[in-house]
């Protein structure tokens, strides 16, 4: 494995292995020191073209604890944001001698291309509206903490589906991992050939989740309505929101993940989001984890 | 300007791919054609065995950037790609920097063209002042002009409004002109970034539908017939197009279409690299539909190929995805795509080829002197093609002032190795003069 671009590009047993690793590098994270001297002398480089301070932050800690170089390279404030292009970074975070670089890029494919263009690994942070691998790693991994298992899970994701890298590159993992998927949105939502992905698709919430061991509730935008994905907030909160009452529907082991950032009083309630059953602490740590595994096993770390 | 002039004998060409004659330029007609030709006085020999000799090609749809992206092309380093390719003449679309949009900006384009000397270039008129969609330019004017304009298009951009395209179609009918439209929906099309379906999904990249495409065919269609008047279809590009205008035509509707050579070879598949040398408008759609534009170009539905040839400079495709610039150069590989897709499969014969690249086009354009037959006293207007000499594709090695094309490290069946622009050879040995 040399990029982490995609979770379609996972095997089951790579993507076992980065899921074993994360949970044997947790321990780390439970200790008083919490660091380990695996990457020391390795530069890993941040290149972040969107705000996203809890993405930022977990790569950033989890080099740290693998005790490598850790550069930030935010497009605010730098060369890029005069216009510099992709390649011409790339071009400088490889005379940097960049061993690993995380990309976070509202381009779908950014991270492909970047690819292209630099010695190093290349880790996807999340492009466009792609993929976000990581975030598809942890969350299986703390449905498998959680859970005990991943075979034969069925796992619900609901929300907006078509502009989701978090949902394709979970439809991608969970399938591989041998986990059912089901997407629940509006047809809006849903990308136009959602028939020939591997997984199953509803339109009605209340139906899926009395059959659901894991409930992923997406982030939903507000502007979306102004582009007539739903016609008010309310009517897509009635249908499609995670309250009390529906989380009363769920199998009473069931979990309620959520990628962060939670728009309460949109898909999710105040009520579900801090109820225990609600696992989105644990993302937040498993997260730093997964991504140690990561960066380890990309690395070559020993 | 080349300037071999004099008499040429081309002995042994297959003009249509039919069997090996001689063929007699002078003074810029075919003089003679016929088994072992004597050489006149002077006269250059061309050894054209096992060379298929077909009339000089015609572009309804070419990309020369002159004026405004002179960094990209020029109309003569675009008229050199051109005679390259074994055009004889092209169409330069609209939508340069200022917008051709008046008499004196086609005039200009038309006087460059002049001057290079490498292929007639015919301006293409906006529609539209400023192809802002909203006030119909001085056709006219531009119609009467040096240009001799007869080919309207907002290229790039659709005409969208229904009036309006209805208003162009009924004015140019004045001076036998046509509309050629760039079918494309605008609102079903914000953002989008490649042919929505499985591919586009997977991506994450914003879809482009051929829903978007076919309504505005088929108004259009609809249009042309309610006014009685002529309508093209730019780059045709999926199966229900073809659907649609095969049906206008049974109805009785004017309506011509063209098709790209790379809409006939490449998918949206290519789009898994996410490498922009693949990113154009209309997008590369599914096997399917390069099956029925494949089909359509053999049955007559669709009339002619035309290249779009779009260049680029390296900065604007050596990008992300979605900030990258749509097009791709086409003149110089268009016979031979058209030779690996139509002619190698059996759908065209050599003949057909003529028509389709030649003589519809010019027919079209309304374009005197060009896609006439190769017979003694037409202009001698001749390509000649080697289509047993397979090249792998090098964007650096091309002619045009840009190297964005899609065909790159690709092999295709066969080459131009010489163009005759009125019997002055433009391309000689395989090599721009
Ligand atoms: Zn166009």
């Amino acid at each position: 494995m040399r990029h982490l671009l995609s979770t379609g590009d996972l095997s089951r047993d790579e993507a076992t292995l980065i899921l074993d690793t994360a949970a044997e590098l947790a321990q780390v994270g439970d200790r008083s020191v919490k660091k380990l001297p695996t990457l020391r002398g390795r530069t890993v480089v941040n290149l972040f073209y969107e705000d996203s301070t809890r993405t930022r932050t977990s790569f950033e800690l989890a080099a740290k604890r693998l005790s490598a170089d850790v550069i930030n390279f935010s497009a605010k404030g730098s060369s890029v944001s005069k216009g510099e292009s992709l390649k011409d970074t790339a071009l400088t975070l490889q005379a940097m001698g960049a061993d690993a670089v995380v990309i976070r890029h509202s381009a779908s494919g950014a991270a492909h291309r970047l690819a292209n263009w630099v010695d190093g690994s290349v880790l996807n942070a999340g492009d466009g509206t792609h993929e976000h691998p990581t975030q598809a790693l942890l969350d299986a991994y703390t449905m498998r903490d959680r859970l005990g298992r991943l075979e034969g899970l069925r796992v619900a994701v609901v929300g907006d589906i078509l502009h989701s890298r978090v949902a394709r590159s979970n439809v991608l993992l969970l399938t591989t991992l041998g986990a059912h998927v089901t997407l629940v949105a509006p047809p809006t939502l849903l990308p136009v050939s959602v028939h020939t992905w591997s997984c199953e698709v509803s339109y009605d919430l209340d139906e899926v989740l009395p059959k659901s061991d894991v409930v992923m509730m997406l982030r939903v935008q507000a502007e979306r309505m102004r582009d007539s994905f739903f016609p008010s907030v309310r009517e897509y909160s009635r249908n499609y929101g995670l309250d009390g009452e529906r989380l009363g529907k769920m199998p009473s082991e069931a979990i309620v993940m959520h990628p962060g950032p939670m728009v309460r009083g949109m898909e999710i309630s105040a009520e579900v989001a801090d109820s225990p059953r609600c696992t989105v602490t644990e993302q937040v740590t498993n997260g730093v984890s997964l991504r140690m595994a990561v960066l380890y096993l990309l690395l070559g770390g020993s | 300007m080349p300037d071999t002039n004099g008499p040429h004998l081309i002995r042994g060409a297959r003009p249509l791919g039919g069997d090996p004659v001689d063929l007699l330029f002078v003074d810029g007609r075919i003089a003679a054609i016929g088994p072992d030709l004597e050489a006149p006085e002077g006269a250059r020999t061309v050894d054209a065995t096992g060379l298929i000799a077909l009339p000089g090609l015609v572009d309804l749809h070419t990309h020369l950037r002159e004026p405004g992206r002179e960094d990209a092309e020029t109309v003569a380093s675009g008229s050199r790609s051109a005679a390259m390719g074994g055009y004889t003449s092209v169409h330069a679309m609209a939508n340069t920097d200022p917008v051709a949009d008046t008499a004196g900006v086609v005039e200009q384009v038309w006087r460059l063209g002049r001057e290079a000397g490498y292929c007639d270039v015919r301006p293409v008129g906006a529609v539209t002042v400023g192809l802002a969609g909203e006030q119909l330019s001085e056709i006219g004017a531009m119609a009467d002009s040096a240009a001799q304009v007869r080919v309207f298009s907002d290229d790039g951009i659709c005409v969208s409004d229904a009036l309006l395209m209805r208003r162009a179609l009924e004015y140019v009918k004045a001076f036998d002109g046509v509309i050629a439209q760039h079918a494309q929906e605008p609102r079903l099309t914000e953002g989008a970034q490649m042919n929505e379906g499985c591919v586009s999904d997977r991506l994450g990249l914003p879809g482009w539908p051929a829903v978007a495409e076919e309504a505005i065919i088929a108004r259009d269609c609809l249009l042309a017939q309610h006014v009685g008047s002529r309508l093209h279809v730019c780059h045709v590009s999926t199966k229900g197009s073809v659907d649609i205008i095969r049906w206008a035509k049974e109805r009785g509707c004017d309506v011509t279409a063209e098709v790209t050579p790379h809409h006939l070879l490449l998918t949206d598949e290519l789009v898994e690299s996410y490498d922009p040398i693949y990113k154009v408008n209309p997008p590369l759609r599914t096997a399917e539909d390069v099956q029925a534009l494949r089909e359509g170009l053999a049955d007559g539905t669709i009339d002619i190929v035309a290249t779009d040839h779009a260049p680029h400079p390296v900065e604007a495709k050596e990008t992300e995805w979605s900030t990258a610039a749509m097009g791709m150069v086409g003149l110089e590989t268009a016979l031979a795509v058209v030779q690996r897709t139509m002619v190698d499969t059996g759908l065209l014969t050599w003949a057909q080829v003529a028509d389709r690249m030649s003589t519809a086009p010019a027919r079209i354009g309304r374009v005197d002197g060009h896609g006439r037959e190769l017979a003694v006293g037409e202009p001698a207007n001749v390509v000649l093609y080697d289509p047993a000499a397979p090249v792998e594709i090098d964007g650096g090695a091309m002619v045009t002032k840009s190297s964005n094309t899609p065909f790159r490290g690709m092999t295709l069946p066969g080459g131009v190795r010489a163009t005759f622009l009125r019997g002055v050879p433009t391309v000689l040995e395989g090599k721009i003069k």
